[in-house]
């Protein structure tokens, strides 16, 4: 109930200014742009949309992701209406999901957005669109670990921009950790487990499978225990700042 | 009403607040005062449930807030030092989010809202981005939020903080109305407001209190029948505390 109030006045603040609309539409141009670009789109004949288009939102998301997050708690901790939210009847569990899930919706609708190109594929081949939604749902997954992960660098801090900049740098380590080309590398230098665990750090192990239209359950825990975990956090340093 | 219990909150190894003891009974208005820093607000924030005492408790109508903290919150109504408030939103949704937040639905909220923005004079504002206010209209509309739903127990931090003489006249005329059905707490260091619109005051000095009584009590102990002078006597200076 309350983290339902709180969930609405979160989302009505993100569409009352300019940033999801800004985030929205950059993510639109980007996403479209890359796919018809690098992604070779036209040229490459794939109806799967795995590697023209999904392949570049993780990409897009750990610059993008902190932006929609970065507000959350940093701009709570500056005005000082955290010590509203802290006096009203509401415990710290329900102002973390009605944030978390409001700032959730707004990449859902930057998503749902992005449906002309399945009308795309669909018009021009004929794809297997139980995969496309998986690759949907890795999607959004990773955006959302993102997002708690921003979530949890804001509640360190009243400063947005230190917010921002911390946050893209973890989720861009965990976009880079996982990808072929960067494990290669590392590779060379580095022992094999100490690779492993690397990759074991970045979301493509989990994203790719997804992305090929497997709903491995792992992936899914893995997701949802990584985002839980940011949450929790979230929660702790909330109530060790106040002590 | 309240009742505090050897309050006591320790940052680190500076003690703030020493363990305090006071009561306020209902249709008591209890005047606050003490130089900066002594630890005012720091007391408001650990009976309004913002932050936990290090030792001691603070009882809300005889729930306790160490323990029952969701419950107690529901009595109180408290305006924050700064008066924090959503910027991007309405008088009125501001309004209508907190009403909510208290639990308040349908006509019941509507209703809390309007006498609120009654109470308060806010009418000419209702509908203006908070952002637009003006400090008086800042300061009120927060005052506003914490009248909603008629709590039985008021706390005030510097209620009348940056307001023009008209102002804090309006505050204080209010602070004397709504006493006479609730208890009140509020902090102050501006001195004639204890005589406007107190039935008792204490003085906290680097958190301990260091006198209490009604007004006309007061001024027989200052002896010179000046409220600065027993303040300037029982009070050091902020040189002095920090020498
Ligand atoms: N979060 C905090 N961490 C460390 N010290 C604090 C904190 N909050 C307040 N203090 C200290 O506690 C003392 C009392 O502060 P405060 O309650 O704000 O005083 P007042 O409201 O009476 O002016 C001050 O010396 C202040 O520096
Ligand atoms: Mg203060």
């Amino acid at each position: 109930m309350s983290s339902c109030t709180i969930y609405k006045r979160e989302l009505s603040s993100y569409f009352s200014q300019p940033t999801a609309y800004a985030i929205i539409v950059i993510f639109l141009s980007l996403s479209m742009g890359l796919a018809f670009s690098f992604g070779k789109f036209m040229s490459i004949g794939d109806a799967s949309l795995e590697w023209t288009f999904f392949f570049w939102q993780p990409w897009i998301y750990m610059l993008l992701a902190p932006a929609v997050g970065m507000k959350l708690w940093a701009d709570e901790q500056r005005t000082g209406t955290i010590e509203l939210l802290g006096t009203f009847p509401v415990s710290t569990w329900s102002c973390i999901l009605g944030k978390f899930f409001a700032a959730a919706t707004v990449w859902l609708v930057a998503l749902l957005l992005t449906f002309p190109i399945v009308i795309t594929v669909n018009y021009l081949g004929n794809p297997d669109n139980g995969a496309i939604l998986a690759g949907y749902i890795g999607s959004f997954l990773v955006c959302c670990t993102f997002l708690a992960i921003t979530m949890l660098v804001s509640a360190c801090t009243r400063d947005q921009v230190v917010c921002l900049i911390v946050s893209v740098a973890i989720c861009v380590t965990m976009v880079l950790c996982g990808y072929d080309d960067f494990t290669r590398e590392l590779g060379k230098a580095a022992s094999p487990g100490a690779v492993e665990a690397v990759v074991s750090m970045g979301v493509w192990d989990h994203f790719s499978s997804l992305n090929q239209g497997l709903l491995r359950l792992q992936d899914l825990v893995w997701f949802a225990s990584f985002i839980f975990v940011c949450l929790l956090g979230t929660s702790a340093i909330l109530s060790s700042k106040r002590a | 009403m309240i009742e505090v219990e050897t309050l006591t909150k320790q940052f680190g190894s500076k003690i703030a607040v020493n363990n305090l003891s006071f009561t306020v009974k209902k249709g008591e208005v209890l005047g606050f005062l003490g130089p900066n820093g002594a630890g005012k607000s720091t007391t408001m924030r650990m009976i309004t449930g913002f932050i936990p005492p290090t030792s001691g408790d603070a009882k809300l109508c005889g729930i306790s807030m160490v323990d029952r903290p969701a419950e107690a919150k529901t009595k109180i109504g408290y305006l924050p030092e700064s008066a924090p408030l959503y910027n991007e939103m309405t008088v009125t949704g501001f309004l209508k989010f907190c009403a909510s937040i208290r639990g308040l639905t349908g006509t019941a909220k509507n209703d809390a809202v309007e006498r609120a923005i009654e109470t308060c004079f806010l009418n000419s504002v209702a509908l203006q981005s908070i952002d637009t206010l003006s400090k008086g209209y800042r300061h009120r509309t927060c005052l506003a939020q914490a009248l909603l739903h008629d709590p039985e127990v008021l706390i005030l931090d510097e209620p009348t903080d940056g307001l023009d003489p008209n102002q804090k006249f309006e505050v204080r005329q209010l602070i004397k109305r709504l006493g006479q059905t609730k208890a009140i707490l509020f902090s102050t260091h501006i001195l004639e407001e204890v005589e406007a619109s107190c039935t008792r005051a204490v003085i906290v000095d680097r958190g301990v209190i260091v006198a209490d009584g009604t007004p006309s009590e007061l001024l027989a102990q200052s002896g010179t029948g000046s409220l600065t002078d027993l303040f300037r006597a029982v009070t050091s200076s902020d040189t002095e505390a920090a020498a």
